[in-house]
This record gives C-alpha cells, structure tokens and sequence, in this order.
C-alpha cells in the first residue's frame, strides 16, 4: 500500500503518470457525442430521430463517468492540484481555441441562425437545429429553433457539470446544496416549464428571470403578450414586478444577492458548474475592480433608460424622446448588452477571463442586488484574521476577482457588492479564516475596519 | 529619518507598512530572496499548482511606489553597526530582478533585522549533497521544480509542518514519497496522542508511506555528487534521487555572529523589540525573546507572530514605546485534508491540574480537545 500513487486525470497534470482505461473510455464517449453534434451540423446526420438523444447520452455519461473517475478515489478534499499548468485552465491553447469555438457558436446563434440550421420563413430545418427537431417535437410539438438547441445544451450544461462540482465538492454541504438548487431552478424554471406553457399554447415565461437582466420583460410585445395571456398572463405580470419590488429585496436582505446569483440564475449557474474550471482566471487588480464598478452601473443606468423609454412609448405611442428613438435605443441595448455581451463575451471567454465576466462586468441585475447587499444587507464574510497566513487561497480562486486577502489578514468583514457568495474563498482557505454568515450579531459593525469573529451563543450546544 | 529593513518577509514587511502609516521617513527594504514580498506559508501551492507567484504576492506592485517603500535587491554580506553601514555582497547575482542594481552599500539611521530562518542540518554524512535540501525560500521550490522530473521517490526527514507539506507537495505531481519520522507518532511533541494518530492516519491515507520512530543515519550520493538513497536508523536502506530535509528551521542569523551583536541561538531583543545595539531591532522569526513570556517560548518561527512583532517595531521606531505582547499563543496548519487550529496551551500529557474533554468524529477525521484547570470542590 506505501507505494500506492493515485492517478489523475486532469487535462492539468504537468506529469500524468498514465490514463486508465476508464479514463480512455469516458473520454471517447464524451467525444463521439460531441463528433455527434459537429456532424449534423454539417448536415451528416439528418433523419433518424433516435441520434440526437444517443448523442447527448454520451456526451452526458462520458463527462460524468471522467469525473467520477477523477474524483472518487481521492479522499474528499479541495482539487486545485495543477491548475495553473493546464493548457484548458491556465489560458494555454486549449482554452483559446474552446473559447473560439464557443464565441463562434454564440455568434451564429445570435445572428447567423441560419448557419447552425434554422430553416427560414417557412421552410424545415437543417444541420444542428434540424437534429433537436425530435426533441422539440417530443416536448412541445413543434420544431427546433436554434433557441431551443441553446436552451438544451446550456441545461445540459448545468447538469452534467453540476454533477462534477457536486463530486469535486463533496466534502461540502452548502456547495451541494447551492449546486442542486442551481441545477433545479435550471431545469425546471428555466427549461421545462416554459417549454410545456409553450406546448399549451400560453404565455411563457421563466419565473426566475427577473427584470432587469430579463430585460426585455417591459417590451411592448412581451406586455402584450402577458396582457392577452389571460389570467395567468396576468399573473406573470404581477409576479414579475413583485419579483422586483418586492420578493428580491426581502431576500437580499436577509441572504445578500447570493440567494439569486448562486442558488437560483441561471448565468450563475453555468458560471459555477462548467466554468469552474476557470474561476482563477479573473482579474484581482484594483484597476480591474475600478472597470468593474464603471462597467456594470453603466449598463444598469443604460437599462433604466431603456427601459422607462420603452414603458413610455408603450404608454403614450411616441417613439422619439427628445434626440433619442426608444426603438433604436432597445435593439442597441439588445445587440450591445443583450447578444454581445452577456452572450458572446460572457460565456465565450471563460477560459481567457474567467467565468463571471458578464455577472462582474455587466449584469445590471448584479448591479442592484449589489448595491442593496452593500448597504442594506445582513450578509457578509467574516474573518478570523489572526489565522490568516496571506496566502491568497481566496483571492486566486474568487471568481469575481475580489481581493479576498486583503480582507483576511486585517480580520476585516467583507462586505462587497461584487460577492456572488459563491463561499469558495472559505472552502480553499487552509486555514478555515472565511466564514459568510447571515447573522445579526453586531451587525451594525458590518463594515467596519476591524473586528472579532463572534460565535452567537444560540450557536452553542451542550449536547450532554 | 532613514530607516533600513532587513528581510522582506512578514515582519520586515509589516514593520515597514505601520512606518508609512505613522511617518514621512524614508523607508528601504531589503532581501535576496524575490523583489517583492510574498507569502512564504504559500510556497507548496506554487509547486502544486494551486497560484502562481503573483498570487502570492499579498501586494501590488503598485503598492511599494505609491507607498514610498524602496525596494533593493542584493544580499547583505556584513553589517558594519558602528558606522551604520550595511554591505552589500558584490558577487551576488539576483534571478529575475526587475529593481536594478544593487548598490555596494547602504547607510541607516535606524535598523532592523527581519532576518527569518533556514533549515536545521545535523551533520548528518551526505546532507550537502545535490538533490539534498530543505523547504524554505523560493529558490528552494524552484530547484524542487527543477529536480521534479527526474525523481521516482523522495524521501523526507522530519515530521514536523514543512515536512508534511513537502510531502503533500510531491503528492500532487504524482511522485512517491517516504517520510522519516524519529518520533513513534506524527508531531507528537505538539499534538497530543489522538490527534498525532489521526494526522498518521490522514498521511498514509494519501499514499504516504509513512515510517514512524525512524531517523537518518546517513544519505548515499554517486559520483556526480547527487543523492542515491538513504540509510534509516534502524538501517533499512531507501533508494531515493530526492532528500527533503525538514527537521524544523533556526535563525538565519550565522552570519552576524561575528558583527558584534549579542545573540544566542537568535538576536537578543527586549520587550521592545531592540536589539544590544542602538537603533537596532530585530523582528519575526530571528528574534530571541530576552525575557520568556508564561505559555511561550523566547523564539517562535510563525507567520502571525512576525507580523505582530512588525508592527510592534514600527511604533518603536517611530518614537512610541510599545512593548510586544502576542496575547495568547494561537496557530493553525493543514495535515492533506484535515485544518487544524490551536488557542492556548495544549499539554501533550495529560496532568494533575487539568482536564480535557475530547471528542472524534466516527469518520476519524475531526476532532475538538477543550482544556481546562480543575478546580477542586470543597
Ligand atoms: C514552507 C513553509 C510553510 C510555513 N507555513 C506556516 C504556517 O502555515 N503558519 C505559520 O504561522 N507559519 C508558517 N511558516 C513560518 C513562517 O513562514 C515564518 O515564520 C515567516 O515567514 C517568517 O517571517 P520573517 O519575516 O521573520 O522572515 P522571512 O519571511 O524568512 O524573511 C526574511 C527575508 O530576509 C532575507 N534575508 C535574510 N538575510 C539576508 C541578507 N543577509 N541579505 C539580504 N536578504 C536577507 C531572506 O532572503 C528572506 O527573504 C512556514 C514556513 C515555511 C518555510
Ligand atoms: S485563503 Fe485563508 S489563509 Fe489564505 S489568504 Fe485567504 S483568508 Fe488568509
Ligand atoms: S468573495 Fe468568496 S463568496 Fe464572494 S464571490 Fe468571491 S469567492 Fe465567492
């Protein structure tokens, strides 16, 4: 037993002492449905129904199969052996040429459908959309559009990556928890309930995407949508603007902008599930922290803009606002923030910048969430900073670019806008100094420079 | 006022971030090491993979110039107190510098000697071999890189908390490791019994082999001057390409030992941190405590008790007298997968006057000791 080496299989590994034969074989399935996939968007494959789902069987099996095989035998514990060697995960060529192909495929789906196969006005798909026709038709009785394919893959996506981080994390109850519950939300809210409402014929909607990253809920076509989708039409417009005066601010008091950005959305979830493997990759620097602040209220502002306009030309019929146009103002701000942005640069360049890019940067609805967690919120990290050792655990692996360190080693409360409460700064911290609590004890020192942990005493128990 | 720090680690570096904080003196920091400061607690992630040095690094480079904190690479090769000079050793040659060159000397007004450790030899037949060292600097990790490649097992000596992470360090790239132990349980000097066991068990867990009450008699080289293999005490031979030596570290104050400071097995410090000469200090982990403190010993090689002594000597350098006191003793390590963390004196042997009160959780991996006076009811 002394000589017992575990093996592993990550992409990462400087010196890998050998691939098993499990290894081999999850990576061959995980790729032939992938193959799968590029064929029939070359049009190789069209007509049998059955290969579409042989095909996402695969990629599914072959990817949970590699992490199983990557994980399991290891004792429980954090898995960061060799990240900054990997040629996926240290920005080597592997990542850029993934990030290409994924930057290419937003690209075709945003603005070149008819690339990746949608048929035109009228006419029957072909290529990749043509071969999600059989599941479309399965759960809603019509053909694919590349929308569907997208929402396939993404949920897809959550799950079979989420499968992975719940097996990296199992030692950890609230990245479980958080992962199933962002695996959940994608599933159902994102995915299949508005696919069934669509098959009924009613209004559809995804009753976690709030306005104003669900910016377009304000659109003329989507007010009219929901006022002539009857009672539960209504509904919908109700519980979409208590989403935001109401529902998300009680809880974003009580839990901070995690309750959302970790636990239930979905540009979240695919961030901590598939981009996992790239969350060291973001930008630590003050400088970066300054765009960060410039960025992301400037979209905010840019959406409230919009949007009043929008509401206004709704109202009143008139188009122009002084110079502005509301109606070139919002395919700007579909184009720019919508496709561009919280698409092609959000996703795409996760393995070039990290995999909250568009959460950091751009999203205007982390940008309320945040303001309110800063300053009207019970969440916050706290540290034990005498158990600090500098050693920037923290700082490296936070995914939103926060100097967590910096934090840490004054024994300084964390209190941040940009803090998704992802709690992985506390999980790599060798020292157990991060702790994200919800707490009222001495809250009113939340941001001030320096303090004590506290156990609250209702937190002691003498069991004998 | 000209101030000169010694050593860019915690304590020279702390001590030099409450100067600039209190005053407009000049401020001038020194090492051989790296041109700026990092984390010396976080050398085996580097080597793991974990970060990269720039991660490592708890301050911008930006940080230095906007604070007017000079930087100066070079090694002091003797410190002449009477002038106030330090000399800088002109056959020094820095890796990767970035700060220009390094100047022949440096005068003060005041000093102070941040100076940190190096690892314990003890004679043993071989020890300066290649491919023979111990965890310490970053040069060590990059000749731990660079040896990396030709190792099919690495033999560690010493069970203490450089050991283990070395250990833990060719873990993760695949590449077997003994570790000698001379006592019969893993850092049972400091960890009581049942703790002591469960690190054993955690160590062998991760593929360790693991050889307790077992010492070094003797490393074996070949021709070109490299090590071979190991003889233990008890005589077991271990062929290894790779020695670890990690039986604890002293002072890295040899050098000084003829400059006229007063020193024992570290510089000689009052509860102010300074040292027998005037206007000079010393701080972290080359300082000797004058005076023993109850519950702590005159020399504590930690990352928290430098960066309290760092401080500590910035007031005293800007003219407030203020006496280190560390409080109660506290620390924390990581054994693999198990965090452990310490407040207050934990006796290894149970005794007389206190009692304890220990709890283990059924998977063998967690723990809690609470320690406590008994008091004798009437
Ligand atoms: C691998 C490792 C892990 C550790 N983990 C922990 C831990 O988990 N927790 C903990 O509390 N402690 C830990 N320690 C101990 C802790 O790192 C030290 O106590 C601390 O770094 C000492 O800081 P210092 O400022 O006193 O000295 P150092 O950090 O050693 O700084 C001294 C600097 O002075 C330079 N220098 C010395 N002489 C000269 C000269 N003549 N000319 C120019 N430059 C010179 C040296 O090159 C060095 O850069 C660890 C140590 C090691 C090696
Ligand atoms: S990971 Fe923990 S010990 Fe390391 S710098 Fe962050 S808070 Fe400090
Ligand atoms: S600070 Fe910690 S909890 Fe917040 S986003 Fe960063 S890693 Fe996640």
């Amino acid at each position: 037993m002394t000589d017992q080496v575990y093996p592993s299989m990550s992409i990462a590994d400087p010196h890998p002492p050998f691939v098993d034969g499990m290894q081999k074989l999850s990576t061959a399935l995980g790729l032939t449905g992938l193959l799968m996939l590029i064929l029939a968007w070359l049009n190789q494959f069209s007509g049998d129904s059955t290969l579409v789902w042989i095909s996402l069987l695969l990629i599914t099996s072959g990817t949970i199969l590699y992490a199983w095989r990557q994980y399991m035998p290891l004792p429980e514990g954090i898995k960061n052996n060799g990240v900054w060697f990997g040629r996926l995960t240290s920005r080597g060529w592997l990542a850029w040429a993934t990030g290409l192909v994924i930057t290419f495929f937003y690209v075709c789906l945003y603005w070149y459908p008819g690339l990746v196969g949608l048929g035109a006005e009228g006419q029957s798909n072909t290529g990749l959309v043509a071969f999600f026709d059989p599941i479309s038709m399965a759960i809603k009785d019509k053909p694919a559009s590349q929308w569907f394919v997208y929402g396939v893959l993404y949920t897809l996506a959550i799950l079979i990556f989420g499968v992975k981080f719940i097996l990296k994390y199992r030692h950890n109850q609230y990245q479980i928890l958080r992962t199933l519950s962002v695996m959940f939300f994608q599933l159902c809210f994102a995915f299949a309930i508005p696919e069934l409402l669509d098959r009924l014929n009613q209004p559809s909607m995804d009753f976690k995407n709030m306005w104003p990253l669900n910016y377009y809920f304000f659109f003329d076509w989507n007010l009219d949508k929901l006022l002539s989708g009857g009672n539960l039409g209504l509904f919908m417009l109700v519980w979409g603007i208590a989403m935001i005066l109401i529902i998300s601010p009680i809880l974003t008091y009580f839990y901070g902008k995690r309750w959302y950005c970790s636990w239930v959305c979905g540009c979240g979830g695919l961030a901590e599930t598939a981009g996992d493997p790239f969350r060291h990759l973001s930008d630590k620097s003050l400088k970066a922290w300054k765009i960060e602040r410039w960025l992301i209220h400037s979209v905010l502002v840019f959406a409230v803009i919009m949007t009043i306009m929008v509401i206004y030309t709704y109202l009143t019929g008139q188009s122009q606002i002084l110079f502005l146009n509301s109606y070139n103002i919002r395919e700007w701000y579909g184009f720019l923030i919508g496709a561009a942005f919280s698409g092609v640069v959000g996703v795409g360049f996760y393995p070039l910048m990290g995999s909250r890019v568009w959460c950091r940067f751009g999203c205007p609805m982390a940008a309320v969430l945040g303001l309110q967690q800063r300053f009207f919120s019970r969440f916050r990290i706290t540290t034990n900073g005498g158990q600090c050792i500098s050693c920037g655990n923290c700082s490296t692996y936070c995914e939103m670019g926060i100097d967590v360190r910096s934090y840490a080693q004054r024994g300084q409360n964390i209190v941040r806008a940009s803090c998704v409460g992802c709690g992985i700064c506390a999980a790599v911290c060798p020292r157990g100094v991060l702790r994200l609590e919800n707490g009222t004890v001495d809250i009113k020192e939340r941001t001030t420079a320096v303090r004590n942990i506290h156990v609250p005493v209702g937190e002691v128990k003498i069991l004998s | 006022m000209k101030i000169v720090i010694l050593g860019n680690g915690i304590s020279g570096v702390t001590a030099a971030r409450f100067v600039r904080k209190m005053s407009n003196h000049e401020i001038i920091v020194i090492s051989k090491e790296t041109d700026y400061f990092f984390s010396r607690t976080a050398l085996m992630y580097l080597y793991m993979g974990h970060m990269r040095l720039k991660d490592v690094q708890p301050y911008e480079t930006a940080f230095w110039q906007k604070n007017r904190i000079q930087l100066i690479r070079g090694e002091v090769s003797t410190i002449d107190f009477h002038e106030k000079i330090l000399h800088f050793d002109p056959k020094f040659r820095a890796q990767e510098t970035i700060l220009g060159a390094t100047p022949s000397s440096v005068s003060y007004d005041k000093l102070v000697l941040a100076l940190g450790s190096a690892t314990n030899k003890f004679g043993w037949p071989g020890q300066d071999l290649d491919r023979v060292q111990g965890l310490y600097s970053y040069q060590d990790v990059e000749s731990m890189e660079k040896t990396s490649q030709d190792i099919s097992r690495a033999v560690i000596v010493g069970g203490g908390l450089i050991g283990i992470e070395m250990a833990e360090m060719f873990h993760s790239r695949h590449i077997p490791v003994t570790m000698l132990v001379r006592e019969s349980n893993y850092w049972d000097m400091v960890l009581p019994p049942e703790e002591s066991k469960m690190v054993g068990r955690q160590i062998v867990e991760h593929g360790i082999d693991l050889r307790l009450a077992t010492g070094l008699k003797e490393i074996k080289g070949n021709d070109q001057g490299q090590a071979t293999g190991v003889i233990t005490n008890p005589g077991d031979q271990i062929d290894c390409e790779f020695v670890g030596l990690t039986a604890g570290v002293h002072p890295n104050i040899r050098w000084l030992k003829e400059s006229g400071i007063e020193t024992d097995r570290g510089i000689l410090v009052d509860e102010y941190l300074q040292s027998s000469i005037k206007d000079v200090y010393a701080s972290g982990d080359c300082a000797q405590m004058r005076t023993t403190r109850a519950g702590r010993r005159n020399i504590e090689a930690v990352w928290y008790t430098g960066r309290m002594m760092g401080e500590v000597v910035a007031h005293n350098l800007c003219g407030n007298q203020v006496a280190y006191d560390p409080g109660i003793w506290f620390n924390s390590a990581k054994f693999f997968d198990i965090e452990y963390q310490v407040y207050g004196q934990v006796p290894v042997e149970s005794s007389e006057k206190l009692e304890t009160i220990y709890w283990e959780g059924d998977d063998g991996e967690k723990s809690i000791r609470l320690i406590f006076e008994k008091i004798q009811k009437e």
